[in-house]
């Protein structure tokens, strides 16, 4: 499905009722040369960047659900490459850089909109911290801005700056970062794997991975066998659930992340801006709403819903921060399963099964990720070698001390 | 959610502390080989069902409590002291 301002007008004068689906809902062949488990944000992108980088095309996106179901439709959209450890640095400032190619690359309006990320900091030590921080990201070619309390004042003036016990001293700025309309990253890779004759099949559920002599013969999914002897499992928060039908047990823990949007409003908050003295953030859609959110709930779960405690906190440091928002009402909220690292950063690597490939850990920085894990993900597909970008993202990182951890929090899932 | 503390009775989970699966054994510190202690220290099973967990009653009566808790509904069917299953 193409779109343009005559197919609009054309469709609208004949009732919007000649619209074709903008990806087949191919049915799935018997075999593949590579099979992607599932068709999140990052199974998608790696779909494209498959058919894209390699001209790979015998290639099956396999959906539990419907294409856009999971967490691409689940996060709060915002992108940015604002990381502190040479591990990082590179593979989030190229997923930025193709962030800023993405509405060409794939010929859709995925609304990238780059208004800018504030981290505020509150303390002396903050203000260091975040001059480290900045610094570090110049040094790797990054843009990056140490602001003063009036330099943010001029941008944000309704923040309450006087607050006795977090008083806003400044803000490190990344002027690139900003949000992209998560639905269209799902549809626009979609539709472009698709146009170029990947298979993405919906309500397929992989139930099995069948091995033979030690290698991946193909998974055996609610729609019968299908044979691949290249398998890529980028599945979130079920990547325990999917490594288990493997015989292999990860270093994940499964935690609910909850986000809100509050009633639609006139433009209010140019930017994104998280909040230094707790764990809040927020940034408004073009519909109006104020999109928001915190930290996790802190304990295992796969339900898909949240507890008040954590909502409770995350009004209290919007309070804190901006008490002008507690005269907005929140619209909804809701929750998603988060495959939480042990050290805070993510796995794109071969497991110890011939032709098994994992994509996972992404706790809750998934979505801006998003293009640089389809490209890193597809790169280990196609070659078996990792990409430079995300050679620091091993699975046996672990075991072997190398872990990278930008809090310094420890083998703590619930704490990064 | 609300966690019933075998010593205080059902009590809000913003009273308690997280601290992960329970029945994880530290291998013997000078003894244990690396990768025994890097399969401690790092792999879990994290199951999409019951699971038995380490909670803290931080807000009352700061006991470590042992809990079997379904993590796709919340649905708590077992709480004891973490002691009775040392």
């Amino acid at each position: 499905m193409r779109f343009s301002a005559l197919t609009l007008a054309a469709q609208a004068l004949r009732g919007n009722r000649g619209w074709s689906p903008t990806w087949r809902d191919a049915e799935p062949k018997r075999d593949y040369d590579i099979v992607v488990v599932v068709g999140g944000g990052h199974g998608l992108a790696t779909a494209w960047y498959l058919a894209r980088e390699f001209g790979l095309t015998n290639v099956a996106v396999l959906e539990r659900s419907v294409i856009g179901s999971g967490n691409v439709g689940r996060n709060t959209t915002i992108v940015r490459s604002n990381y502190l450890l040479p591990g990082n640095i590179p593979f989030y400032e190229r997923s930025m850089k193709l962030w800023e190619g993405l509405e060409q690359d794939i010929n859709y309006n995925a609304m990238v909109s780059q208004r800018g990320v504030l981290n505020l900091y509150h303390s002396d030590a903050q203000r260091d911290a975040y001059a480290r921080r900045g610094n570090a990201m110049r040094l790797h070619g990054v843009d990056a801005e140490l602001l003063d309390r009036e330099q943010v004042r001029a941008r944000l003036p309704f923040f309450d700056y006087a607050n006795a016990r977090f008083p806003i001293a400044g803000a490190l700025l990344q002027r690139r970062g900003g949000t992209v309309r998560h639905d269209a990253v799902a549809w626009g890779y979609a539709r472009a794997a698709s146009d170029r004759g990947i298979d993405i099949v919906q309500n397929c559920e992989v139930t099995g991975i069948r091995r033979e002599n030690g290698r991946v013969a193909g998974v055996e999914t609610s729609r019968g066998f299908i044979g691949a002897r290249t398998v890529g499992l980028a599945v979130a928060g079920a990547s325990s659930q999917l490594a288990a039908m493997a015989g292999m047990r990860l270093p994940l823990e499964s935690h609910v992340l909850q986000a809100f949007v509050s009633e639609g409003v006139k433009p209010l908050i140019d930017h994104v801006v998280t909040f230094g003295a707790g764990h809040f953030y927020v940034s408004q859609s073009d519909k109006g709403g104020l999109v928001f959110g915190g930290d996790i709930d802190g304990y295992n779960s796969y339900a898909q819903r949240g507890n008040l405690p954590v909502i409770e906190d995350v009004m209290e440091s919007a309070m804190a921060l901006w008490p002008a928002i507690g005269r907005l009402r929140v619209l909804r909220h809701w929750g998603g399963v988060m495959d939480m690292s042990m050290d805070g950063s993510p796995i794109i690597d071969r497991t110890p099964i011939d032709g098994l490939y994992l994509n996972a850990g992404w706790c809750y920085g998934g979505f801006k990720a998003t293009p640089a894990s389809g490209f890193c993900f597809a790169h280990l597909l196609a070659t078996g070698t990792p990409h430079p970008d995300a050679a620091a993202f091993r699975l046996d990182r672990f075991a072997a001390g190398r872990v990278i951890d930008e809090k310094g929090m420890g083998a703590q899932p619930n704490l990064h | 959610m609300r966690i019933p503390c075998p010593h205080c009775g059902e009590r809000d989970v913003g009273e308690f502390t997280y601290l992960g699966a329970a029945g994880l054994r530290r291998p013997d510190g000078l003894d244990a080989d690396p990768a025994a202690m890097a399969e401690y220290v790092y792999l879990r099973d994290n199951p999409a069902g019951p699971l038995a967990e380490l909670w803290y009653h931080a807000f009352g009566c700061r006991s470590w409590i042992t809990l079997t808790r379904d993590t796709r509904t919340h649905a708590i069917a077992a709480a004891e002291p973490a002691r009775s299953r040392a």
